[in-house]
């Protein structure tokens, strides 16, 4: 399987061009202060220079989805009863997503231990993610937010990636890392890329001696749980946050959702759409009662579930990527690296500890 | 990893509503696939979400036990959205059905032992399932108790099973309602106050509960009093639910999924989970 390949920088649109002749395809480009991930239009430039505002979530899991269309009919022999009917909405079609940050792509194998789980397989998810072919563009420097080597993970991590693009002289070197991504490589634009392998190989190892050390995060399961009923820590912790949930809906491998029922007419659909656990709503009961009543319950579960609930049940994989997205635009401020270091260093107040044991 | 539709109900057509209180209603329901209806099975304590298209869904548990099969029975009580379109419902309106979810009750593990059913409000309709399974598998179990009260006699659902269960020789009913009524024949206390005075033997004996978490709260106290352990007592969860299938993230208490490692804990394992019910 091992492919490589060797693209010039002027032929990249022309690439991205024939492939979305079979695929759409998805890259980053700027919107207003943002960089998104939008279908590719050739009249607009590819913004790779920085990681995109928003990761590429969306095109394997969308903001907002169809999960079955109802419509009603009335029985020809009595008019006072209603039927319904519901249909399956599966999405259709291949993707592809140019330019994704390892962090991105590997956001969504958080989400195949969930989704692809053999109990319950979330087929509108299998489906994007079978047909969806990522080519993930390598880190070449770490910004102040980035620490995806906190989290077993490196600027040129290619897990759940297909093809690694290495920038190099020129152009980008492109590796196949699976058989999907093999046949993304097989336009006439591309080159061979054997004689430019050793270039993005030093490209890696540069990009990896620019890394500052990173902390033990192992014992970060176990300290998180710890902490779970002091809720002075929490309380400290979540004590600027908006509840806005820009964390939540920024982050790669955050999956949570809500599902709601739009109808017009005699015709409706059940949609499932992102939802955030820091809102309020998120966990409330008809009855009014809420598990989780205050924003520094809410964080606690945010907190824990990616550093400790989550680890627990997969194997010990922390559910963050250390993208750095929920960092960058907290409008806060607040920093889930510093919890979680906060969290391991934490040291119950003398006494306290027995205190907790009555 | 399977194809099935997670998210797709089966439609069901509604057979029968009984009025229960003021705030609780009772759908009968038949799914609309006669071979699904067939081969729909169950444990007692499962759960189920039940739509109505354009509203969305809710989850309740299958409060008929599995030895009936003729209809499945979801005991509503009127709180938010959903529950309310569903009580303006009537016989032969549709509705989505996706069940069966969640764990159910350790019946085999009780077997040969005495059980003692504590039921406040609506918190009796999962209780219902079990005792009705065990009702019909009598000889498999030891003395049944059964402990049911509600805030009055009008807000009693079941009514109309609970005479017949009083009149049963092989189930102790005790009835208690909040405060006095006129006319009320039975016990007036709350729940954990009677349970002490009734004061059931924990002697190879598991206690089943399920209601509003301050009688829950209480319950649990009394029944350490009289000396019932962790293991020995069983209850029932309710959370915010979407998926009902692990995914969407809403109902875990730490690592535990009550839509799929729930809705049936014991107490024992509730210990051991993080304190956030």
């Amino acid at each position: 399987m091992e492919l490589v390949k060797y693209l010039k920088s002027a032929d990249l649109k022309s690439w991205l061009q024939e492939l979305a002749r079979e695929n759409r395809v998805f890259a980053p480009r700027n919107e207003g202060d943002s960089v998104i991930f939008a279908p590719f239009d050739p009249e607009q430039e590819i913004a790779i220079v920085h990681p995109a505002t928003l990761p590429p979530k969306k095109t394997v899991f969308p903001q907002s989805e169809k999960l079955v269309d109802f419509t009603y009919s009335k029985d020809p022999e009595n008019l006072s009863r209603i039927m319904i009917d519901g249909k399956e909405v599966l999405p259709e079609g291949t993707a592809v997503v140019f330019g994704g940050r390892p962090c991105d792509v590997r956001g969504f194998t958080m989400f195949d231990r969930v989704y692809l789980a053999e109990k319950s397989t979330d087929i509108y998810y299998q489906a994007r993610r079978e047909n969806t072919t990522f080519i993930t563009l390598a880190c070449e420097k770490p910004e102040t937010t980035c620490f995806c080597h906190w989290v077993d993970s490196g600027p040129t991590d290619a897990t759940g990636s297909d093809v690694l693009a290495t920038v190099v002289d020129g152009g980008y070197v492109l590796e196949a890392l699976s058989d999907k991504g093999s046949k993304l490589l097989t336009s006439t634009l591309l080159e061979n890329g054997e004689s430019r392998k050793d270039e993005a190989r030093k490209a890696h190892e540069k990009a990896a001696e620019l890394l500052q050390d990173a902390p033990d995060l192992s014992g970060a399961p176990k300290k998180v749980l710890q902490v779970f009923d002091t809720m002075e820590f929490w309380e400290e912790a979540a004590a600027k946050c908006l509840s806005c949930g820009a964390c939540a809906y920024l982050c790669p491998s955050c999956y949570c959702f809500n599902i709601t029922d739009e109808t017009i007419g005699m015709k409706g659909t059940r949609i499932r759409s992102w939802d955030n656990c820091m809102s309020a709503q998120f966990t409330m009961e008809a009855s009014g009662h809420n598990p989780r009543p205050t924003k520094a319950h809410r964080l606690r579960n945010r907190v824990g579930h990616k550093f400790s609930y989550y680890p627990d049940i997969h194997d010990g994989v922390i559910s963050c990527c250390g993208c750095g997205r929920c960092i960058k635009s907290c409008p806060v401020g607040t920093d889930i690296r510093e919890i979680v270091l906060q969290a391991i260093e934490y040291e119950p107040a003398v006494g306290e500890e027995q205190a907790d044991e009555q | 990893m399977n194809n099935k539709n997670l998210y797709l109900p089966e439609m069901a057509t509604i057979n029968e509503v009984i009025e229960e209180t003021a705030n609780i209603m009772t759908f009968r329901v038949i799914l609309n696939n006669p071979d699904a209806m067939e081969n729909f099975s169950f444990e007692p304590g499962q759960v189920g979400q039940l739509s109505s298209f354009g509203t969305g869904e809710a989850t309740f548990v299958i409060n008929s036990p599995p030895t009936r099969k003729e209809y499945l029975q979801f005991s509503v009580m009127r709180a938010g959205e959903v529950t309310s379109k569903l009580h303006s419902l009537k016989p032969g309106d549709q509705v989505g059905v996706r069940a069966p979810l969640g764990n159910y009750f350790p019946y085999e593990d009780m077997k040969g032992k005495d059980i003692l059913f504590i039921g406040g409000g609506i918190g009796m309709a999962p209780l219902r399932t079990l005792l009705l399974y065990m009702l019909d598998n009598r000889k498999d179990y030891g003395k049944i108790t059964l402990l049911y009260g509600a805030r009055s006699p009008v807000d009693m659902a079941f009514n109309y099973e609970v005479s017949s269960w009083l009149e049963r020789d092989d189930l102790e009913t005790h009835l208690t309602i909040d405060a006095e009524f006129e006319g009320w024949p039975h016990t007036v206390g709350l729940i954990p106050n009677v349970l002490l005075d009734i004061a059931p033997s924990p002697e190879n004996c598991v206690a089943v509960t399920c209601g509003p978490p301050i009688m829950i709260k209480f319950t649990l106290q009394a029944l350490e009093k009289l000396g019932f352990t962790d293991e020995q007592i069983v209850t029932t969860l309710e959370k915010r639910m979407k998926c009902g299938v692990g995914l969407c993230g809403r109902c875990n208490i730490g690592t535990s999924y009550v839509c799929m490692d729930g809705p049936v804990f014991t107490y024992a394992q509730l210990k051991e989970l993080p304190n956030e019910l």
